[in-house]
């Protein structure tokens, strides 16, 4: 679904990107895995519309991926998660799930105002087609009561209620306690299984060798392995990293 | 939620106590009561409406994370702006007086809310700054205006909406500003405006990537702000028929107050237009209260500013608690 070619970028005179390609399939999970300064967060940073690369080209689903704003790229399917940047934490799930989009129904013909039953209803929905649990006497409650994880699959949610089709999450398990980070990896299980396409950053080999199908490996710009996971080791992976 | 239940109910709280406080002391000390006096609840409510003005602008501010300091001589900046126009069109129908002088009051008001808007949506200053430099501006050219004097209007229309009591019971004012708080609680709590409001105050930057416009929202909050002010200044008129650039000076530590009181955060992304309207209440149950039992009017305000500071450390201790439980 996704295909990067011989894509440079260059900061001044830093060469952020040396000719990077990869690819994605749909349903597949792709770990990006390197040292600081290594390219992973310019690398996303490009496929989600925040910079443009100085040369090669994307293809999203076929077609040249050209989107100049992460508007436009979310408005494509590709949506990236941020850990706690995402949410307002004052607002209840649906309106978080909601927010900037919420669906609106006609108050006694004269003026529209915000439809709370069916924010509150398509959210139940999205969150249990995702098995996420969340109580029900929490879902009209300010997201702050919520843990970590619960957060962080609210965020995810509703990417996926908005239709996206390649989620670049960055480092989704970094700020979570261990059952949580397990709840994540869950959750990246069963987006797999719906065939969404993931792109994940992650420093922590574990969660890496856990939920992908593959890792890229960058360094200095330059991809330095790709490995499918069955196929590989931690021991290649970290002196890939480290020595390339 | 405990904390949450704590929050909605701590304004009624307060009313309450406060209420039950000068009735005793008025039994005790003149062997009457203090609440059960149609004079004195029609004095609170006329009390209450003024601040309560102000507060319901500020309030839609304060929830999204914000501050606006000038509100009180905007009021007066706009007072002897109305009083002005309307008493120079002295020559004309009293009505066409009238309403020439709203619209123009109102329009005139909206200038420095968006000169504040503009401030802090576009120039990045803090809404603390930004709106503390207005207040000297409003303050400034409302004397200018004024000429330094109280501004007297002879408008009997004027006279009759200031001073007339439907049903010989509810003031004109108590009953304007009754109807602007339904509107504006339907506005915060129903509307994508007041959504959008609450999400600012919560995570600007999460509003941002969720693709409202945060700089327009900040600029029309100040405008919304600056409206409110500018009402206020046309009651003050309609009630004493004159304006003066004075006249909100002292209402600046009451509407504040009433935000607060009434459960908003300091630091933005919660509050209610029924909690300032309850936060109005406290501070003119206060003040009317202080009066009644004759205690010199100096104490008022410091009354006024020990509830402030009560509702903010009341508010941060809230904060303290909800954080220390994630």
């Amino acid at each position: 679904m996704l295909e990067v070619k011989g894509v440079s970028k260059h900061f001044g005179g830093v060469k952020a990107l040396n000719s990077v390609s990869m690819n994605l399939q749909a349903g597949e999970v792709l770990a990006l895995a390197g040292d600081n300064g290594a390219g992973k967060s310019t690398l996303i940073k490009i496929i989600s519309g925040v910079h443009a690369p100085d040369t090669g080209s994307l293809a999203y689903q076929g077609q040249p991926l050209r989107a100049n704003s992460p508007l436009q790229a979310r408005n494509l399917g590709i949506e990236t998660i941020y850990q706690d940047l995402a949410l307002a934490d004052n607002l209840d799930v649906g309106a978080n799930i909601f927010l900037g989009r919420e669906p609106m129904k006609s108050f006694l013909g004269m003026t529209k105002v915000i439809d709370r039953q069916k924010m509150l209803k398509e959210s139940r929905e999205v969150l249990h087609s995702l098995d996420i649990e969340i109580p029900e006497s929490s879902l009209e409650q300010p997201v702050r009561n919520l843990s970590g994880g619960q957060r962080q699959a609210i965020a995810i949610s509703r990417a996926i209620y908005w239709n996206a089709k390649l989620l670049i999450m960055d480092e989704p398990t970094a700020a979570l306690g261990v059952p949580e980070q397990r709840k994540v990896l869950e959750l990246i299980d069963k987006l797999r299984s719906q065939k969404i396409g993931i792109i994940f950053i992650s420093h922590n080999l574990n969660d890496i060798f856990a939920a992908s199908d593959r890792i890229l490996i960058l360094r200095q710009g330059r991809v330095v392995g790709e490995n499918k996971i069955s196929e590989t080791s931690r021991e290649e992976v970290v002196s890939q990293m480290v020595s390339g | 939620m405990k904390l949450d239940v704590i929050r909605s109910i701590w304004p009624w709280l307060f009313l309450l106590s406060m209420s039950i406080f000068f009735e005793v002391w008025a039994r005790l000390a003149y062997d009457t009561s203090f609440l059960f006096n149609l004079f004195n609840i029609q004095s609170i409510l006329t009390f209450a409406a003024a601040p309560l003005l102000l507060g319901i602008g500020v309030t839609f501010v304060i929830i999204a994370g914000g501050i606006d300091l000038s509100i009180g001589f905007a009021m007066g900046f706009a007072a002897v702006v109305f009083a002005t126009i309307t008493s120079s069109l002295g020559g004309q129908d009293p009505l066409v007086a009238l309403f020439i002088g709203v619209i123009a009051t109102m329009l005139i008001v909206m200038v420095p809310g968006m000169v504040n808007g503009w401030l802090i949506a576009g120039l990045h200053i803090p809404p603390f700054i930004g709106t503390l430099g207005m207040y000297g501006v409003a303050r400034g050219l409302g004397f200018i205006v004024a000429d330094g004097v109280t501004v007297p209007v002879n408008n009997p229309i004027l006279f009759q909406l200031g001073t007339t009591k439907i049903f010989g019971l509810i003031p004109i004012p108590v009953l304007i500003t009754a109807i602007v708080v339904l509107i504006a609680h339907f506005v915060l709590s129903q509307t994508r405006f007041g959504q959008y409001t609450y999400a600012i105050g919560g995570n600007r930057e999460a509003a941002l990537r969720a693709g409202i416009n945060v700089k327009r929202h900040t600029l029309l909050l100040y405008m919304i702000s600056a409206g409110f002010a500018g009402l206020a200044g046309l009651i003050y008129t309609a009630r004493f028929s004159a304006g003066a650039a004075q006249a909100g000076e002292p209402l600046l530590l009451d509407s504040i107050a009433a935000v607060f009181i009434g459960g908003a955060s300091f630091f933005g992304g919660s509050g209610r237009i029924f909690g300032t309207v309850i936060g109005a209440l406290v501070i003119a149950i206060i003040q009317f209260g202080l009066v009644f039992v004759d205690v010199e009017p100096f104490w008022q305000f410091l009354a006024v500013g020990i509830v402030i500071i009560v509702a903010v450390l009341v508010d941060q201790s809230r904060t303290r608690i909800s954080n220390g439980g994630k």
